[in-house]
């Protein structure tokens, strides 16, 4: 697939200048955590389900999915707080089992931070420094070293009730990486940030992950902070992994319903396949009113029922009817949301099917705007939209 | 621009005016609510301690009540005469026998909160961390023994420790001991008994304390490097400091004037304030100097627990 070195040129991972494939591409390259067949049983729940993972250093993988899917539980098995029911951890090499977490060399941040409130930022900073049995000057010197960073360096005495939620953070963060961990893991990092402090911590976040080459372990719901931070993004459903991939593959090669559903919004119709070719496939679709052809090959038995899925922005929305009959639909505008950058239609198409499309507002003034119950035709181009069969 | 300053002033002035009367307002409902404890503390605390204080100040008589009037005012010659008697202090200050009363009533309370405070604490930390179904019958079982007189249960302990007791029995039946133990009317007696009695006023606060504690702050600290053992005595001890001094004030206070305990559990030789106090009350009728000794035991007790909330007090503006 050639679009997929496209891919990483664009979105360009740890290092923009760097051509070499990041290591997760390179067929020889040792992981750096590996994930052997782990599930954990609580009872007969089963939260983590014979997941293997391959997380390599320097990255910043995202565990992503909704609550109960495991995330964290696998998270915390990292960590050392939960044993596997069964399978293998090995982080540099070493065989987790056994391993206390105070013995661990991982640090985590977590959801609540769990700042120690009885001790100042300072020796909340210090703590597991003093545990190390650093000395005096050695823990003063990381501890400013730490403060500075997180520009916190005159906050130093007071007391964590005293911060605000994005110092609280970044305490939190300062904390966890003062003992220098060979990974890293952040549980919902920024959940408890307003939107403006999470887009300004995000990029902060990242900055430091590139600057200190610690591997990084994110756990999180929010689709659109992994998508930023991560190099991969693993998403998780009912304890299992459901695919690991770079934030693009995820979002525009989504393997399954569930993963092009939970990522962003997606228009899915369902149909059978009439035509398979080796690169491209046609399919007839009752919701959709229009032969759909998608230019790319897919495994499977001939009149399968399979779910086409586009993306809204993919669409291209017009008066006039284009010169293609594939992946051609006509409709009525139902609905209207003008979000300044681009504005949002629900279109009811002939079928009755209603579907989401989103057009950028180019100009300022787009001459004679669309309008409620106007029909319009929609289109899209043969490689916009992907097949999913499961 | 003349109107806008006017204006302005004009805002300023109205909102001044309603705080005036917002303050107001509030000053009255605060002074009915706030009213209510410090009256109850007023009439059936201060007034009390007032009286008492007065009580130590006279000379024991033969009367009813059995002490001298402070004030006698002479009638012919219009004096009013204000008889102050030290005397009862100045012995108390010269006979030791009251002074090791006062440090070995201390004493005793002081080793029973601590151990008071060593057995709750496990009881406290296992509550707290109980599944929710089970938290609510665990505290009512802490709660339970106060369903029963306070005496009964004294009398129990008298049942078990005596010489032909059930412990006796259960240790001599069991081949550990061949001769039966003293354990009723020693001072080992009187521990059993504080522990005992006064174990729920250690648990509950202690239980209070330990329930709002984030459990991920134990994780944070493991996860930070410290084995379970320290990350106890420096994450979950200090946290539940305030419920340690609290159920340590709890029990200490009035295992210090503790009456009925070392009366029905301790030998002759177990020296308690509290016993003191109602044999120069009721056997010496010496009310004068059984206030006195109430009195100074009074000031013992609450000069140090005022400089310690006056600390803990400071910390928590911090």
């Amino acid at each position: 697939m050639n679009a997929s070195e496209l891919k990483s040129t664009i979105t360009g991972v740890a290092n923009p200048v760097n051509t070499e494939l990041p290591l997760w591409k390179q067929p020889d390259a040792t992981p750096f955590v590996r994930i052997e067949n782990i599930t954990k049983k609580f009872d007969d729940f089963t939260a983590v389900d014979n997941v293997s993972l391959n997380i390599y250093k320097k990255e910043l993988f995202c565990l992503l999915g909704g609550s109960g899917s495991g995330k964290s539980t696998l998270l915390r098995m990292l960590a050392g707080f939960e044993n596997p029911t069964s399978g293998r951890i090995i982080i540099d090499g070493v065989d987790m089992e056994g391993i206390q977490p105070w013995n661990r060399p991982i640090n985590m941040m977590f959801q609540s931070y769990a700042l120690f409130p009885h001790l100042s930022v300072a020796d909340n900073i210090a703590f597991g420094l003093k545990r190390q049995g650093a000395s005096k000057h050695d823990v003063k010197t990381r501890v400013a070293e730490m403060l500075d960073m997180v520009q916190l360096g005159h906050l130093g005495k007071r007391k964590p009730h005293q911060l605000s939620g994005g110092q609280r953070q970044r305490v939190a963060l300062a904390r966890s990486l003062v003992k220098r961990p060979k990974l890293l893991l952040l549980d919902e990092p920024l959940g408890a940030l307003d939107k403006k402090l999470r887009e300004e911590t995000q990029f902060e976040i990242m900055n430091l992950q590139e600057d200190l080459g610690v591997t990084f372990v994110v756990v999180t719901h929010d689709q659109e902070e992994a998508m930023t931070l991560a190099t991969r993004i693993g998403v998780m459903n009912q304890g299992l992994i459901v695919q690991t991939d770079e934030p693009h593959d995820v979002y525009e090669y989504p393997n399954s319903r569930f993963v092009a559903e939970f990522i962003g919004s997606v228009n899915l119709f369902e149909g059978f396949v009439t035509e398979d070719n080796v690169d491209s496939v046609r399919i007839e679709s009752k919701e959709a009113g229009c032969p759909l052809f998608v230019a790319h090959g897919i495994s499977c038995a001939p009149q399968q029922r399979v779910h086409v899925a586009l993306r809204p922005e993919k669409i291209n929305m017009t008066r006039v009817k284009p010169a293609q009959d594939d992946n051609c639909m006509k409709g009525e505008i139902i609905e209207i949301a003008y979000m300044g950058s681009l504005s949002v239609y629900r279109v009811r198409l002939q079928s009755g099917k209603e579907i989401r499309v989103t057009q950028p507002n180019f100009a300022r003034d787009m001459g004679e705007r669309f309008t409620w119950n106007e029909q319009v035709f929609l289109s899209w181009d043969v490689d916009s939209s992907v097949v999913l069969t499961s | 621009m003349s109107s806008l300053s006017g204006n302005v002033w004009l805002s300023g002035f109205s909102t001044w005016k309603a705080r005036f009367i917002s303050l107001r307002n509030i000053n009255w409902g605060r002074f009915s609510v706030i009213s209510v404890p410090y009256l109850w503390l007023a009439v059936f605390f201060f007034i009390p301690f007032l009286v008492v204080f007065k009580i130590s100040l006279s000379e024991s008589a033969i009367a009813v009540p059995p002490y001298t009037d402070l004030l006698d005012f002479d009638m012919e010659e219009a004096y009013l005469n204000i008889k102050l008697n030290l005397g009862n202090y100045l012995y108390l200050w010269e006979d030791s026998f009251y002074f090791d009363a006062y440090v070995s009533s201390i004493k005793i309370a002081a080793v029973s909160t601590f151990f008071t405070l060593l057995v709750g604490f496990p009881i406290a930390y296992l509550i707290a961390r109980s599944d929710d179904k089970y938290r609510g019958i665990l505290l009512a079982l802490v709660i339970l023994p106060f369903w029963t007189s306070f005496l009964l249960r004294v009398y129990a302990w008298v049942g078990l420790l005596k010489k032909q007791g059930l412990v006796n029995e259960v240790l001599m039946s069991m081949g550990i001991i061949n001769e039966p133990l003293t354990m009723l009317q020693t001072d080992f007696a009187v521990y059993i008994g504080i522990v005992y009695t006064y174990l729920p006023f250690m648990i509950l606060p202690l239980y209070s304390a330990l329930e709002k504690m984030d459990i991920s702050l134990l994780e944070a600290a493991e996860d930070l490097g410290a084995r379970p053992i320290q990350s106890f005595f420096m994450i979950t001890v200090p946290l539940a400091m305030p419920g340690i001094i609290a159920g340590c004030m709890l029990v200490f206070i009035p295992a210090v004037g503790e009456y009925v305990i070392p009366a029905l559990l301790g030998g002759s030789d177990t020296l308690m304030i509290g016993r003191v106090l109602w044999d120069e009350f009721s056997l010496n009728r010496d009310w004068p100097m059984a206030s006195a000794v109430a009195t100074v035991m009074l000031v013992f007790l609450v000069l140090p627990i005022m400089l310690i909330r006056n600390k803990s007090g400071k910390e928590e503006g911090m």
